[in-house]
């Protein structure tokens, strides 16, 4: 089993690379020159290349990509191109943002999600199996930005009981623990949780009916064990599955929340994002997505060490 | 059954050798090998029925896919008529190959493709060999006819509409459509009730006569084998520890490994059947098989020799042979005996 | 409660017995008449029918050009005569604009799952039927994919590649072929391994017949279930995109950007805005619901 763990934490050093790859490969995918934000159109030639000289492309690209990754392992990911700032601390600051978003979501999402598909197991059939179902598929099939409009209808605009847009009535961006912040994380936290609970329901609705359904949970019961007692058992069993889709949901939150972002105007990646897609800022597009993708690779590391550790049962090769 | 044997045989197998690597290290280097199968070797003449019997991983199955060239086989050579098929010969003789040897499998559901009617998996095989799909269908209707299904009823059905019996005299079908000379029968009848058991092994006796064929049959039933077969090959770990006529086999078998094997068979009247087991303890592991003989670990006659050198297969007495120290004079075993010593 | 389920176990047994008999139908003509009790299903199937038939007809079944609006009548609300919709906010017509949105929002979700499944069953049932150092190559590159969130992944190359409607497609095509392409590889591998591909090989037939003849059959049905479960979740990608200013570009009605543009106008005509979403969510509920009733027509017992 440890052989596996350290086999996994290995092979994720070649994905990470490759992740970084394809990161790197983004900005050669852009039409035309990755400089023409910064270069002006009549620039003369010697210009041009001493400006290419200063970012280092007039080197091969496979030595850029050397040099570019070794400053990245020490936190330099580069200036942006529109603001000229580190494109780091820009990330780092809207990153927080995006975590505490992601995080409220979840803890949202999965509460709502284990609670209703462990009631829909137990009561396979009937009114409420059935709703829990219907909130499962509805929460994978709404796309969650027009959730987020029509939440921003009803609570902003129609009832005036939440703000709709930003991270704070100061703008500046700077979180703190009171409800004049708070209540701008309600409705994209909400939005946001629709898609996991939704995934959540389905999988905690399954792994339990199938557990509940297997002869050992039988042999419980008829050993006299209380519904407690069951309960545990059921946890116990059902844990890994559910934790690793868990661990790839948050995942998800934290990658997919460009969309619900932009709509609330919540000062995180993905409307950095947003902004770095269209001042054509390839730089910081560039950092984001690598450390999206860099927190990606951690978690699902994480989630197979995790599920290593909790059900010895599987075998990996 | 007592044809006189011709001189040639039609199927020469020698030195077939496999080893399937278990457990990878680091760097994807197997750790270790199984030895699957460790230098087999035999002949089987035209007409005949070798019966292969051994305990549940002695390489058996094995062998029959190495024959097929289902998997690779690492050494070895196989001959029918005389001519060499298969490693080092190049690509283009394995499909001749197999145009002399088809195979039935045990599990009648899995080898037949859940997707395709009856008809269409049997006249695959036809079509791989160049006949037209019209002649390969009446074909398929023909030899449905002949295992004993009506075409009219079963042509058209899936697998899944058909029973056990039914579908193991399809494979059967399907098997004989390039019309081969050799039929391997992997477990073929031993997934099947009894009476099923029966007529399907009464089909194959009556196809034997009528397509002229020669059968491997690889059974874990030393009953069947008896029954149906001519020479018996008995396998262990991989390696051949006895063969011979069955008549001659089963009546004074020399190996004490089949000796066992055949006292465990439980017999048929209560009074005779044993109080204890024969063969005690599962076969050793083929990771690490023991050195010298195999069974030595498990034999009640084994002495110092036997865990230090391999005996080898040789004629012990007519068309016998087995791999026994016990039964070699010059093996340097203490109490050598003879054929005529031997206990029927 | 051992006793109950085994005695709803029999019952089921002996119901089954009853819908056995479906004497020498083949698979996929079960499938079919399994699904044709599905309720649900067939009322999905039928509302994506009437969806596409109103997207392909929409020139001749709209009341007026999606592209021409009145700027005296900017904004109507829902029920306004002659606009019975309402209309954005340059004065067009919603009802003739979500018609005709409804043919690039629908392209825009299928095609891409299309493509992907194309390639990405070639690429798995490769990768699985000849195992080795090919299934190595092709199954680590999809790791790699695997490494990037669905969402980040497409905004990251749509974002690279820049707003329109063929790197739109592009983006969405290179997200799901890595996903299809693991469940073909691994469905493929467990069928190579099964007794019929190894009769079938024993009778001397070469791999692309292997492939062609008892591969395919047994590997097209369970990737096709899998490609129809992500349709939705393209549909609502590409109008992500859209919505994001990355796909189409105005002033072609597409649900998405239509979203996009009428999000500035929520105060003013709310429930006009929310109009192209509903419409969205509505198609991608139908093929999420359609999806799960062909996972359950396809799962027979045998």
């Amino acid at each position: 089993m440890f052989a596996f763990i350290f086999k996994r934490i290995l092979y994720a050093i070649p994905i990470a690379l490759a992740v970084a790859a394809v990161c790197f490969s983004l900005v050669h995918l852009a039409p035309g020159d990755p400089l023409t934000a910064v270069i002006p159109a009549d620039a003369p030639a010697e210009v041009v290349a001493a400006i290419k000289q200063a970012y280092g492309m007039d080197r091969p690209l496979v030595v850029q990509f050397g040099a570019w990754v070794q400053r990245a392992l020490q936190g330099d990911l580069g200036l942006s191109v529109a603001t000229g700032r580190p494109v780091m601390g820009d990330i780092a600051l809207a990153l927080g943002n995006t975590l505490l978003l992601a995080v409220a979501a979840a803890v949202i999402g999965f509460g709502g999600g284990i609670v209703l598909g462990t009631l829909a197991a137990f009561f396979n059939g009937r009114w409420i199996d059935k709703l829990a179902t219907a909130i499962a598929i509805t929460g994978v099939s709404v796309p969650h930005y027009w959730l987020g409009l029509v939440l921003v209808i009803v609570f902003s605009v129609q009832l005036d009981w939440l703000p709709s847009m930003g991270a704070g009535a100061d703008g500046s961006g700077e979180w703190r623990w009171d409800w004049a912040h708070l209540q701008y994380l309600v409705l994209p936290a909400v939005t946001m949780c629709f898609i996991p609970m939704g995934i959540v329901t389905r999988t905690v609705r399954a792994t339990v009916a199938e557990i509940l359904n297997a002869e050992f949970v039988s042999a419980l019961r008829a050993r006299g064990l209380g519904a407690l007692a069951i309960t545990r058992h059921v946890a116990k069993n059902a844990a890994p599955t559910v934790l690793s889709v868990m661990g790839l949901q948050f995942g998800y939150l934290l990658g997919g929340s460009i969309l619900v972002e932009t709509v609330f105007s919540w000062p995180g990646t993905g409307f950095l994002l947003n902004t770095a897609i269209f001042q054509r800022d390839i730089p910081l597009l560039q950092g984001i997505i690598l450390v999206l993708a860099m927190f990606f690779v951690a978690l699902n590391l994480l989630v197979d060490v995790v599920q290593t550790l909790l059900d010895p049962r599987i075998k990996r090769s | 059954m007592n044809t006189p044997t011709p001189s040639a045989p039609l199927l020469q197998v020698l030195d077939l050798k496999k080893h399937f690597p278990a457990g990878r290290d680091f760097f994807g280097r197997p750790r270790q090998w199984v030895r699957a199968v460790e230098g087999v070797s035999f002949d089987v003449h035209r007409g005949r029925t070798l019966g292969i019997v051994g305990e549940s991983g002695c390489g058996k199955s094995t062998t029959a896919r190495l024959l097929m060239h289902l998997i690779e086989p690492d050494e070895g050579r196989i001959r029918i008529r005389g001519q060499a098929f298969g490693h080092g010969v190049g690509r283009h003789p394995l499909t001749a190959l197999r145009k002399h040897m088809q195979m039935v499998f045990q599990d009648s559901y899995a080898s037949l493709n859940p997707r395709l009617t009856i008809e269409d998996s049997i006249a695959f095989g036809p079509q791989i060999h160049g006949v037209a799909a019209n002649a390969a269908r009446a074909l398929a209707r023909d030899l449905l006819d002949r295992v004993g299904l009506k075409p009219d009823v079963f042509i058209r059905r899936y697998p899944h509409e058909l029973s056990g019996g039914q579908r193991q005299r399809v494979n059967i079908a399907r098997a004989l459509a390039i019309r081969p000379e050799i039929v391997i029968l992997d477990e073929a009848v031993s997934a099947l009730d009894k009476s099923v058991q029966a007529q399907v092994l009464n089909l194959l006796a009556e196809l034997k006569r009528e397509f002229d064929l020669t059968y491997l049959f690889i059974s874990h039933d030393l009953n069947v084998v008896q029954y149906v077969s001519d020479e018996v090959m008995v396998m262990y770990l991989g390696q051949v520890v006895e063969s011979g006529p069955v008549a001659e086999l089963y009546s004074r078998p020399l190996h004490p490994y089949t000796r066992a094997l055949l006292e465990s068979v439980p017999a048929q009247t209560p009074g005779e059947r044993r109080q204890h087991a024969v063969l005690e303890g599962d076969p050793p592991n083929p990771i690490a098989p023991p050195a010298g003989c195999r069974f030595h670990p498990r034999c009640p006659h084994a002495e110092p020799v036997c865990a230090q050198q391999v005996p080898a297969l040789r004629r012990v007495t007519g068309q016998q042979v087995a791999a026994c120290h016990r039964l070699q004079p010059d093996s340097g075993y203490s109490r050598v005996i003879t054929f005529e010593e031997l206990p029927a | 409660m051992t006793n109950a389920s085994s005695t709803t176990a029999a019952a089921a047994a002996a119901q089954a017995t009853v819908v056995a008999p479906l004497r020498s139908r083949g698979y996929w003509a079960t499938v079919w008449l399994r699904l044709r009790r599905d309720k649900v299903s067939m009322g999905c199937a039928g509302l994506l029918l009437g969806l596409m038939l109103m997207a392909l007809l929409a020139p001749w079944l709209a009341p007026h050009d999606p592209a021409q609006g009145v700027m005296s009548q900017r904004l109507a609300p829902i029920g306004t005569p002659g606009h019975w919709l309402g209309t954005d906010e340059l004065g067009r017509d919603m009802l003739s604009r979500l018609m005709h949105g409804g043919r690039m929002s629908l392209v825009m979700g299928l095609l891409p799952v299309f493509i992907a499944f194309v390639v990405g069953t070639g690429l798995g049932v490769v990768a699985g039927f000849f195992g080795g150092w090919l299934n190595s190559v092709i199954m680590r590159t999809t790791d790699v994919f695997f490494a990037f969130p669905a969402v980040l992944l497409a905004i990251a190359i749509s974002g690279a590649l820049g707003a329109g409607f063929a790197n739109a497609i592009i983006s969405l095509t290179l997200v799901f072929i890595p996903p299809i392409a693991r469940v073909a590889e691994s469905i493929t591998t467990s069928v190579r391994n099964l007794d019929f591909v190894d009769a079938a090989r024993a009778t001397g037939a070469g791999a692309f017949t292997l492939i062609r003849v008892h591969v395919l059959g047994n590997v097209l049905g369970p990737v096709f279930i899998y490609a129809t479960s992500l349709v939705s979740v393209c549909m609502i990608l590409a109008a992500g995109l859209s919505f994001l200013g990355l796909g189409v570009k105005p002033p072609v009605p597409e649900w998405g950007l239509m979203l996009n543009t009428l999000r500035q106008s929520i105060y003013l005509q709310p429930w006009v805005s929310v109009l192209p979403g509903l419409m969205i969510f509505i198609t991608s509920l139908c093929f999420n619901l359609l999806s799960d009733g062909l996972r359950s027509a396809m799962d027979i017992k045998r």
